[in-house]
């Protein structure tokens, strides 16, 4: 069997998970350790539902199946529920408190849950809700999001945060070290009161 | 040796660097595009390198090249080697002295594309070489293998990675890069290069007669490999390979198939030392049916007797299922467990402020109840706002709509085909439609580039896939030429004048073209257009809706008002929508 440890990160197309999961593979090489991941672009990636997969130890395919992921961080409340299948019973959940409805609601007048409704639904695993856009704001862009969820999930990643600290710094852009390097420790931070 | 966490496609373009490629084409096409997206950007190219109008231009491109004495890579997606499929048939007649590899992407379950077909069909057909790897460092490893394999038989060598190949990731181990010291040298022989049909049959035979020493060639190289465990085996191809080694249990045998054709007499000795055999494969039987033809008296449960499907693409799961159901595991260790029911689907849709929304808001008023066959690009997503009645191919917008037009319906006919797809395969359409008279109007949805793929420029941009301006390409004085009187361009975001052109181009008879004409809106914010913001104004807004079923994504509804967010791009579509004025610029009201 695969023995990896398994992080399946969703959102929305354009909302930075293939950084993020640049960041995670950076990381493990950083650490001699092996790594597969699967995503997706193309088409699929306009305003859709995205999902990576990430693989840490993982030696042969690079697909999660569903009710294996160790770990699932999601950029947005409706993708954490409609993947959160993907997550182990025991598995943790990291979202950031966010909807954006999708358009079909309006179009083809489909019915969304609410926030309240997602939140309950989602509590059913070990869940941490933090406000990632207010902290990557509060941290010097709204860009570094992506960053700021990495660092609130890195307690259960089984990387040294350093590594994952590298890894942010080898990937921002130069002019975003500073910005990033904040944005993931007020993450950590967060995710260590949040568990 | 360095390591690197990429992308299947970054680790193919790197060991075709690795290779000493001295010239590349391709047309994009997902999954297959970042190949030469990478090789394009990269600094110091020791290659030559083009986008190419299309596949089939790409591939007789890098033929000329290998017939040079050079390394050609020709990269495309599966459907992009039917545009390719005349070159690549003959191909294998005339042959190559350089290496020339077609990497041809497969997608299974049709991810962005619309069949599932088997490229390895298509190298049975054609009899040439076809590497099918099982993971992204199988990927990157067997490119140098293909250039080495392709100059040995002098022959062009397919390399067919699936979706799950060139958009996974993984930890690579690269190679040192070899800058090519090749120079191109065309040497006369029409024997070999003028397929006349004496010359052709004599070819023929030739290609035929090397297929032997092919498949014990593939063996050698260990892309064929097995190991023998136990009285059942489980024989695997692709990325199949990599889910079976994840599940496969002690005691059974395993063969993993990465290399076509397969060489019958080594498979045989193989199958005949077991009592059971299990075939797992994505798409096609390709394998199984080989396996079935040197399995004799041992029973093979493959797709042909319902373990695994036809259609789709395999997964961890889907893997175990096929081994419960063979007997080869007790239980699946993935037991399905259903997703939540009844939410909202988020598919991909355009971008606020792109030109492909409004253009169809303004053909859906003009043109209503009429047929709309439409093509292959970001404007196919239109089918969500009721302007996409087919699509088939890459051209067959302006095809099908003369088709239709020409067998009675009385109805008008409207298609829509982007710059990219128009200058791929669409010309010929409109040059028979024109010929032949028929009675249509054509928009060509013009953003000058590739968008949908990842924005590759096409002669339309003006640039080169390095970036060398190129001469610019009139879309108005080719539709000219084809014999088109009605050519008209317009702004889609000028909604009323787009209107009224198109009510035009609906009196009149004879194939009309519209061109519409904007920027891409994500090629526009990279070239930092900046339009300012729209927003609604909250006492003039009476809530109807019609601003936000226009679909645009930058456009909310909340306490039964409309509202603009800031994905919006300040097309000023919107503006026009609103029945109240509700709508203007942000901070001028």
């Amino acid at each position: 069997m695969n023995g990896s440890f398994d992080i399946l990160m969703v959102g929305i197309g354009g909302q930075g998970t293939i950084l993020a999961s640049n960041i995670l593979g950076e990381a493990c090489l950083i650490e001699g350790r092996h790594v597969k991941g699967a995503e997706t672009h193309g088409m699929a990636q306009r305003g859709g539902s995205v999902e990576s997969h990430i693989r840490i130890d993982g030696l042969f395919g690079p697909l999660i199946p569903p009710g294996q992921a160790d770990l699932m961080i999601s950029f947005d409340l409706l993708e954490a529920l409609r993947y959160s299948h993907y997550l182990k019973k025991e598995g943790r959940l990291v979202v950031n408190n966010h909807l954006v409805l999708p358009t079909s609601v309006y179009t083809q007048k489909l019915v969304a849950p609410t926030e309240d409704e997602i939140i309950a639904a989602l509590k059913k695993h070990t869940l941490c809700l933090l406000d990632a856009d207010k902290m990557a704001s509060d941290a010097g862009s709204p860009l570094s999001q992506n960053v700021v969820m990495l660092g609130a999930a890195s307690g259960s990643i089984p990387l040294k945060p350093e590594s994952l600290l590298e890894a942010v710094r080898r990937l921002v852009p130069k002019k975003t070290v500073e910005i990033n390097t904040k944005a993931f420790e007020m993450g950590r931070e967060f995710g260590g009161i949040c568990r | 040796m360095e390591r690197k966490y990429l992308l299947g496609n970054e680790a193919i373009a790197h060991a075709c660097v690795e290779s000493g490629v001295d010239f590349v084409s391709g047309y994009p096409g997902t999954p297959s595009s970042e190949v030469i997206d990478v090789l394009r950007t990269q600094p110091d190219r020791s290659y030559y390198l083009e986008w190419s109008v299309n596949e089939k231009v790409a591939l007789e491109n890098a033929l000329a090249a290998a017939w040079c004495g050079i390394r050609a890579l020709c990269t495309m997606k599966h459907v992009g080697l039917n545009v390719a499929a005349d070159p690549l048939m003959t191909s294998a007649y005339t042959g190559v002295t350089g290496g020339l590899v077609i990497m041809s992407a497969d997608d299974p379950f049709a991810h962005s594309s619309q069949n599932e077909q088997d490229t390895r069909c298509f190298a049975k057909f054609a009899r040439v070489p076809c590497l099918d790897p099982a993971s992204v460092q199988e990927a990157h490893d067997m490119i140098p293998s293909a250039f080495r394999l392709s100059e040995e038989f002098g022959l062009p060598v397919i390399f067919r990675p699936t979706t799950r190949i060139c958009h996974s990731k993984g930890d690579v181990a690269l190679g040192e890069v070899v800058p090519s010291t090749r120079k191109g040298e065309f040497h006369k022989d029409p024997r070999q290069y003028v397929v006349i049909p004496a010359h052709t049959r004599i070819l023929h035979k030739k290609l035929n007669e090397k297929q032997p020493a092919i498949k014990k060639r593939l063996v050698e190289l260990g892309y064929n490999q097995f190991e023998i465990r136990g009285k059942t085996a489980v024989i695997a191809s692709g990325i199949a390979a990599s889910y079976v080694q994840e599940l496969l249990p002690d005691g059974v045998s395993f063969m993993k198939i990465g290399a076509y054709p397969i060489d019958e007499e080594w498979l045989g000795a193989f199958v005949n030392k077991h009592e059971k055999v299990l075939v797992i494969e994505e798409l096609a039987p390709e394998v199984e049916e080989v396996v079935r033809q040197v399995a004799g008296c041992v029973p093979v449960f493959g797709k042909k007797n319902g373990y695994g499907s036809y259609e789709g693409e395999l997964s961890p799961p889907a893997v175990a299922a096929i081994l419960v159901k063979a007997g080869l595991l007790p239980a699946n260790p993935f037991p399905s467990v259903d997703p939540v029911q009844n939410l909202p689907l988020r598919p991909p849709i355009l971008c606020a402020g792109c030109l492909h929304r409004s253009a169809a808001y303004a053909i859906k008023k003009v043109f209503k109840d009429s047929i709309y066959p439409s093509d292959i690009g970001c404007y196919t997503l239109g089918l969500q706002m009721g302007v996409v009645d087919t699509t088939i191919c890459m051209g067959a917008s302006i095809t099908v709509a003369s088709g239709i037009a020409h067998s009675g319906d009385p109805r008008d006919i409207l298609c829509t085909i982007g710059d990219s797809t128009f200058l791929h395969t669409g010309i010929q359409g409109l040059l028979n439609a024109v010929y032949n008279g028929a009675n249509m109007t054509v928009v060509i949805l013009d953003n000058r580039i590739t968008a949908m793929t990842g924005h590759q420029p096409n002669p339309n941009t003006g640039q080169t896939a390095c970036g060398v301006e190129s001469p610019h390409v009139s879309l108005d004085a080719l539709c000219r030429a084809c014999g088109v009187h009605f050519v008209e361009s317009v702004d889609p975001f000028d909604i009323t004048g787009m209107m009224h052109v198109l009510e035009g181009a609906k009196k009149r008879k004879g194939v009309k073209v519209i061109i519409a004409k904007q920027m891409c809106v994500i090629s526009a914010r990279r070239a930092g257009v900046k339009r300012g913001r729209y927003q609604v104004d909250a006492d003039a807004c009476t809530g109807c809706g019609n601003c936000v079923r226009f679909g645009c994504p930058a456009i909310v509804f909340a306490d039964e008002k409309a509202q603009i967010n800031d994905l919006c791009s300040g097309c000023a579509v919107c503006v026009q929508i609103c029945p109240v004025g509700a709508i203007g610029r942000e901070g001028k009201r």
